[in-house]
């Protein structure tokens, strides 16, 4: 269980903008574990969906990934070519999206865009890949996948499209899903199915899950290990049990308080004052001090790195926990 | 909370025509809203849920008059506002505000905070010049933005300190009444925590009432007297914050909040997945259009359509599973 299918270590992503470079990811490090689920949680700006396209070498311009390292089973994908990395991608690791309306072309069939997914990375013929196709729908449990097979994306709901999405990224075997907010377009009923559909297909195909979302308690019933991101970088990172319930950075902290839950109904929710910083102009020293009820003089100077907070890799990178390191 | 509505709603309905496809001329019935029945009590939240296409938005449109009820009635302190004309309904504007969920487009890019603040003003009082400019100063600095961005424009402001602004343009007529259209969806969570203690500060100041529309229900949970949960263009039950929660009665309200992630494992309910999507406004199923997808359908729920009952308290329910109850 505890192979490494993806590690990340320091990544670096910057944007050239007129307005100056964009820092969008600092030094992010992680890694995603064989048949796990691993939640990528963070506030609008963190970083979490460029890290996703980087995964793939797929950063929109003008962002361009200045250094790190992306492994995946070994391999380091920043030092291949772009023909390699079309094998990678869709073939070993698949992407799906917030929006499946967009992500599905208006004017072909569904069945027209799943078999030349197919096509590309299995030496299927039509037939072979039409029938691949619909086994991966009814994989999906879309109903009537014959049906599913012939219409256009319109013809479809947006839960049904986005099973169709789930369908074409694991239609080539893909073993790693790069899941960025798939579920934050739909109804929570909705939502609920497509939660069960990814959870189901870990378990029954063993598909590792990189799940990138902005919605804690998603996490909380999703992932087994989640890494929190703040401007760029990881935070904080565990067993989600542990981050979610025993968190111990201060960012953590405040993301959980400002949650409306049923046990504070009546009470002012808490809030973390000012914004996100700007990636242009990133604060020195820890990104969170200038908002931390806790900051101290070092955290304005030198950013810290995770420090151990608990058991099963329970890390934090906050210099408050920097004396039971040494103790 | 005093027990006086300030807003009735009486068999409310709306109806769209569309196209029935992008070239065809036939056109289609949308049934936005169907027949709703509530009411705002004075100084209450009535938090309206439901997921897209139920027909929260065109509830809180049409309780605005923003467009123009198919039929119904809507009472404002009493008075049937669906009738009034245009100049009639100008009065009953000051006391009905509205704050929309996309801060970015709420305002017009080329006015400056004050223009946008001072146009309700201009529009509906005769204060002018330095009074004007002093009170859009006071509507910012009550909603908790400093009073020197006067002079800036939209594009300078994050989304939370723009719904913030939007907040101060909906007080700046003094309301009784505004209607809150997800105006925390659009941010991020720590953001939200801002606006949602800011609206609850502002109700107990300045002892307004509200109707919150959301689908999300922590936040429905967490700043609502009451809750109206709607389905294709109705109310579906009705009741209490804690009766909504904790004496769910509609399977499509339980539903609903089984299928809400939650944080806390101890609270985490045995998940209710429903099958199949919302169906189309255009063509709801006979009888109760929740019976193609209830987990509990009964064969009386494909033919008759349950009325909204009582069953007890106030508590509020369109289904069948509680129709003896009426009749014993």
């Amino acid at each position: 269980m505890n192979d490494v299918l993806l590690s990340v270590q320091d990544l670096h992503v910057r944007f050239k903008t007129y307005a100056g470079v964009v820092r969008a990811v600092n030094g992010m490090t992680f890694d995603v574990r064989q048949g796990e689920i691993f939640g990528l949680v963070g506030e609008s700006g963190c970083g979490k969906s460029v890290t996703g396209f980087a995964v793939l070498r797929m950063v929109p311009y003008p962002g361009e990934i200045v250094r790190g390292g992306i492994n995946f089973r070994g391999e380091d994908l920043l030092q291949k070519d772009e023909s390699e990395m079309q094998d990678v991608r869709g073939g070993h690791i698949a992407m799906i999206f917030q929006d499946p309306t967009a992500s599905l072309n208006p004017v072909f069939t569904i069945g027209n865009q799943v078999t030349r997914v197919i096509r590309q990375h299995m030496s299927a013929g039509p037939g072979e890949a039409r029938r691949r196709a619909v086994e991966m729908f009814d994989a999906v449990g879309l109903p009537d996948p014959a049906r599913v097979f012939r219409a256009y994306p319109h013809e479809l709901s947006g839960g049904m499209q986005q099973r169709v999405m789930i369908a074409m990224a694991l239609s080539s075997g893909a073993e790693l899903l790069i899941a960025d907010e798939p579920t934050t377009a739909l109804d929570v009923t909705i939502q609920a199915q497509i939660l069960a559909l990814l959870t189901e297909l870990r378990a029954k195909q063993g598909v590792s899950i990189l799940f990138i979302t902005h919605d804690l308690a998603v996490v909380a019933e999703t992932c087994d290990r989640v890494g929190v991101a703040y401007a760029g970088d990881i935070v904080e990172m565990g067993q989600a049990d542990d981050v979610l319930h025993r968190m111990k950075h201060p960012y953590t902290q405040g993301l959980l308080a400002a949650l409306p839950r049923p046990t504070y109904r009546g009470q002012a929710l808490q809030s973390i004052e000012g914004s996100v910083p700007d990636g242009i102009y990133l604060p020195p020293g820890c990104p969170f001090h200038p908002r931390c009820p806790a900051a101290m003089d070092l955290c304005q100077v030198e950013k810290p790195p995770l420090f151990s907070v608990g058991p099963e890799g329970h890390v934090a990178a906050c210099y408050l926990y920097a004396q039971e390191e040494l103790a | 909370m005093s027990k006086t509505p300030l807003l009735e709603v009486h068999g409310l309905t709306k109806y769209f025509m569309a196209r029935r496809s992008l070239l065809s001329r036939r056109q289609k019935l949308v049934r936005a809203l169907e027949g709703v029945n509530l009411r705002v009590y004075q100084q209450e939240t009535l938090g309206v849920v439901g997921e897209s296409g139920c027909g929260k938005t065109t509830l809180g449109r049409a309780v605005m008059r923003l467009i123009r009820p198919t039929s119904g009635q809507v009472l404002f302190e009493g008075q049937d506002i669906v009738p009034l004309d245009r100049r009639e309904m100008r009065r009953y504007r000051r006391d009905m505000q509205m704050v929309f969920q996309s801060p970015y487009s709420s305002f017009d890019p080329r006015f400056s905070v004050l223009n946008s603040i001072a146009e309700p003003l201009r529009a509906h009082t005769t204060l002018r010049g330095e009074v004007l400019v002093s009170r859009a100063r006071e509507l910012l600095e009550q909603a908790g933005m400093p009073g020197e961005i006067l002079f800036r424009y939209p594009h300078e402001f994050s989304g939370g300190q723009l719904q913030r602004i939007a907040v101060a343009r909906a007080l700046a007529l003094n309301p009784k009444f505004i209607v809150l259209d997800e105006p925390t969806s659009a941010l991020d969570v720590s953001v939200q925590a801002q606006i949602i203690n800011l609206l609850q500060r502002l109700q107990r100041e300045l002892k307004l009432t509200y109707l919150f529309i959301t689908h999300d229900l922590s936040v429905v949970q967490h700043i609502s007297d009451r809750i109206a949960v709607m389905y294709l263009g109705k109310v579906v039950e009705l009741s209490t914050t804690e009766a909504i929660f904790y004496e769910t009665r509609h399977p499509y309200t339980q539903a609903l909040l089984a299928s809400a992630p939650s944080l806390d494992p101890e609270l985490r309910q045995e998940r209710i997945i429903l099958t199949g999507g919302v169906p189309d406004p255009a063509d709801p199923p006979p009888g109760c259009s929740f019976h193609p997808r209830c987990p509990m359908v009964m064969p009386i729920c494909s033919q008759i359509e349950p009325t909204f009952t009582d069953v007890g308290d106030g508590h509020m329910v369109a289904c069948h599973l509680f129709g003896e109850q009426r009749g014993a």
